[in-house]
Formats: structure tokens, C-alpha cells, sequence
């Protein structure tokens, strides 16, 4: 404030314009366009209008360069845009970043950015929610018309690929007005039966035809479904909304049924080299095996060898022993044994009465002996 | 309610013999079981890879919500 205690012009369209900018978010609007022009600079200036008010509006090159037709006055258009002051004119205005034709075309547009703000809102656009499919499923559900190409299509390809699957198909419109209401209904049912894979989809068509896939509603409702579901529309360039909540986005339902089955001819080849390497594991195995036994005989031949080794040893000591105690090594060291004819040893000098004949053992043999006498 | 036998878990199994069998820890009374089981997982394998017949059947939400199934020719 300046000092005579008066706020200044610029000083009250800046508070305005953060007044504004601060309390309004971004907002779509729809009305007729009035007072269109251009500059050389390439930006849009107009107002929007309807039986009530106007508003300003600028619409910078940047932005205006994505818009498809240069609007005219009287062109009924949704705009989305941020509400400011332009403080320099003190105007309440219009910073405009999307404008759409009130037409066909631009309701589906809205409606669609709508519900993908609604989708991304909830966190159900997130890539991380992108589940894989299974390798090799055994039940695939199949949402579309029973009547479609799409069905033709998918059947014939799986069929070709992988024909040991069971397919339950969900049988629903796909466009006009149950549709929406019949695709929710058949993703629903998909979560009570028990599949392992599920796609949802029809053929190409206009965008009208293809109106379903953009409802907000079918996009939950794929959303919600437990299994990995791959949405196949087919349709070139644009997606739509199912394609963007779904596990997998196929550009036609041929190339779903592609993605959701695995190749018969390459499994097979898988499948045989795994045979192979059972045949071999076990020739192998058996080798081993022998191998095993021919150590198992080596260690117990070893082991009988030191068995009879030991007991040759002891047999050696204890002989040895048995020979140390042996009378024969006494009479070795010199000694001798007398015995009388019946062979009774003679130990004491009563055993020998004067010319007894004896036998004398030595280390060698015996000699004839007699008793000549008494020692004196 | 599957009629089928998964694939892919005769396949998982297959593959789980196979490696056990390469290891050489495996005494050769268990090997020669495994390798039975092998044969036997081999043989459904093939037998589904060979199977050509497509099933389709068509699923309806009845108002009681029951789930017929019917047989859709193919």
C-alpha cells in the first residue's frame, strides 16, 4: 500500500489474480464461441458464452497447434482451462489448454478423458497392475459376440497353436446399447468360473462401434477380473480404455489368441529335449552306478585282504608264543628230559633205581639211557 | 472341474526330475523311481501336445445363477 493508504491498480489486479488462480483449479467448460480471432503471434483469442455470461478466453500457439480445426463463432466446444486475471487489463479470463468440438466427436472425447482421469484417479492405469500371462493355460475365457469375426479369429489361431485348451466363451454384444451393460455382466461372470486367462474384444469398427471399450464402467469391470485378461479391439490407432486397465493389449484378437497360447511345434521341442536329457540322466546314473559297485568290490576286496592279513598276523604271534612255551625250545637251550618206558617223566632221584633202563629226550632225538649208580 | 491335466505343471515336474536326476547325490533306488516318474510325466506331456481336439463350450448367466454350460460346435 502506498503511504496515503490507497492500494495501487497493479497492487489489486495481482491480489485478484492470486485470489483466482489460487481458489480455482483447472475446469471444463462448455458454451459457444464468440469474438474469434487470430494474430500473427498464432494466439487464440475468443469468449465463451451462453445465454447468461461470458467469458475470456486465449488459447497459447502451444497449446492451440494440438487442436485439430480452427473453431469459428457459434461453435458449441467443451473447454478445459485454468481461470486467471490478466492483471495488464485488469480481465478476468480463460487460460484454455484443451478445446473440443461440442459435436459428436468431442463428447466422446470428454467423456473418455473423463473416465481416464477417473481410472488413473483409482491407480487402475498403473503398469505395475500388469499381470503375466500363464505359460500354458488350460481353460481361456472369452468375452465377445458369439456371431463376430473376433471369435473366428481367436478359435482358428488357438486351434493352430495350442489346441489342448478349453475355451469358455462369455457370449455378449459388443456394441449399441446392452452392450456396456452385457460386457460388465460377462467380466463379472468370468471371476465365478475357473479359468486361467481370460480375453476380452471384438473386430474393428467405428468409433461408435467400439463406444463399449471406452465405457468407464467395462473398464473397471476389466479391471476387477482375478485372472490376466488381454483386451483385443481391433482397431489401429487409437486405444481405448480397456486396453489400458488390461494385462496385455492386442491390436487384433488374432494376436491376442497368439499371446495366449504357447506354440505347440516349439514346446514339443522343449519337451523332447527334456526327454533326452532324462535318457541320458539315467544312463549316466547307471554308469555311476557301475562305478559305484566296482568301488564297493575293490573296498571289500581290500577289506577281506586286510581281515585275512590280521589273522595271519596274530596267528604268526600266537604261534610264535606257543613255540616260546614249547618244551622243545627248553631242550634247545641244553636241558633234557628223562621218561621211563611208558613214557612217565622222570623228575626226582627216586624215579631212578640203579640199572633202570630210561629214554633221555634231546634237542635232536632220544637216546637208551641207564642208571649206573647213586651219586655218592 | 478341469479336465484336463495342466501342462505346465507336468511340464515344472518333468523339468524338477530331470535336474534331481543330473545331480549325483541321488542314491540310485530313488533315480530309478524318478526316472519311472519321468517316463510316466514324458508320456501325458506328449499326449497333450498331441491332442488336437479343441473344446468350446458356451457359459450363460442364468437368472438363477446357475452356470450351464453347452456345447458349442465348432
Amino acid at each position: 500500500m502506498s503511504s496515503d493508504g490507497a492500494w495501487t491498480v497493479a497492487q489489486v489486479t495481482r491480489r485478484a489474480r492470486q485470489l483466482v488462480e489460487a481458489g480455482l483449479q483447472p475446469l471444463w467448460i462448455k458454451g459457444e464461441i464468440t469474438g474469434f480471432k487470430t494474430y500473427r503471434s498464432g494466439h487464440w483469442y475468443f469468449s465463451l458464452r451462453d445465454a447468461e455470461a461470458q467469458l475470456r478466453c486465449v488459447m497459447w500457439r502451444t497449446d492451440n497447434q494440438r487442436v485439430s480445426r480452427q473453431p469459428e463463432d457459434g461453435l458449441q466446444v467443451f473447454v478445459e482451462g485454468k481461470p486467471t486475471v490478466w492483471e495488464e487489463r485488469g480481465e478476468f479470463r480463460i487460460t484454455v489448454k484443451r478445446l473440443l468440438p461440442m459435436d459428436g466427436d468431442g463428447q466422446w472425447e470428454l467423456q473418455l478423458r473423463k473416465a481416464k482421469a477417473a481410472l488413473e484417479r483409482d491407480g487402475l492405469l498403473d503398469p505395475a497392475r500388469r499381470r503375466p500371462l500363464p505359460q500354458f493355460p488350460a481353460r481361456i475365457a472369452i468375452i465377445t459376440s458369439p456371431d463376430g469375426a473376433a471369435l473366428h479369429d481367436i478359435l482358428t489361431v488357438i486351434e493352430r497353436r495350442w489346441p489342448a485348451v478349453e475355451i469358455l466363451l462369455l457370449p455378449t454384444r459388443v456394441q449399441g446399447e446392452a452392450a456396456e451393460r452385457e460386457l460388465c455382466q460377462a467380466l463379472r461372470l468370468t471371476n465365478e468360473i475357473a479359468v486361467d486367462v481370460a480375453i476380452v474384444g471384438r473386430g474393428g469398427g467405428s468409433r461408435e462401434d467400439l463406444w463399449a471399450f471406452n465405457s468407464e464402467k467395462v473398464a473397471r469391470a476389466v479391471a476387477a477380473v482375478e485372472v490376466p485378461i488381454i483386451s483385443a479391439v481391433g482397431h489401429e490407432q487409437d486405444v481405448v480404455l480397456t486396453d489400458l486397465v488390461a494385462d496385455l493389449r492386442a491390436p487384433t484378437p488374432s494376436a491376442a489368441a497368439e499371446a495366449v497360447v504357447p506354440d505347440r511345434e516349439e514346446t514339443t521341442r522343449a519337451v523332447e529335449v527334456l526327454a533326452r536329457r532324462l535318457g541320458r540322466s539315467l544312463t549316466s546314473r547307471t554308469m555311476l552306478g557301475g562305478e559305484r559297485l566296482e568301488r564297493t568290490a575293490d573296498r571289500l576286496h581290500v577289506a577281506m585282504f586286510n581281515q585275512v592279513e590280521q589273522r595271519a598276523t596274530r596267528l604268526s604271534m600266537l604261534s610264535g608264543r606257543l613255540d616260546a612255551l614249547s618244551p622243545l625250545r627248553v631242550l634247545q637251550r641244553g636241558f633234557a628230559v628223562a621218561r621211563d618206558d611208558r613214557g612217565k617223566v622222570l623228575k626226582t632221584i627216586r624215579d631212578f633205581t640203579v640199572g633202570k633202563d630210561f629214554r633221555l629226550t634231546v634237542t635232536d632225538g632220544d637216546v637208551r639211557a641207564r642208571v649206573a649208580g647213586e651219586e655218592p | 472341474m478341469t479336465k484336463r491335466m495342466s501342462f505346465g505343471a507336468e511340464l515344472e515336474r518333468l523339468e524338477a526330475i530331470v535336474r534331481n536326476l543330473e545331480d549325483s547325490e541321488v542314491d540310485l533306488d530313488e533315480a530309478l523311481e524318478l526316472f519311472q516318474e519321468g517316463v510316466k510325466r514324458l508320456k501325458n506331456a506328449r499326449k497333450l501336445l498331441q491332442d488336437t481336439e479343441l473344446t468350446v463350450k458356451k457359459v450363460i448367466d442364468a437368472a438363477d445363477g446357475s452356470l450351464p454350460d453347452d456345447d458349442v460346435d465348432n
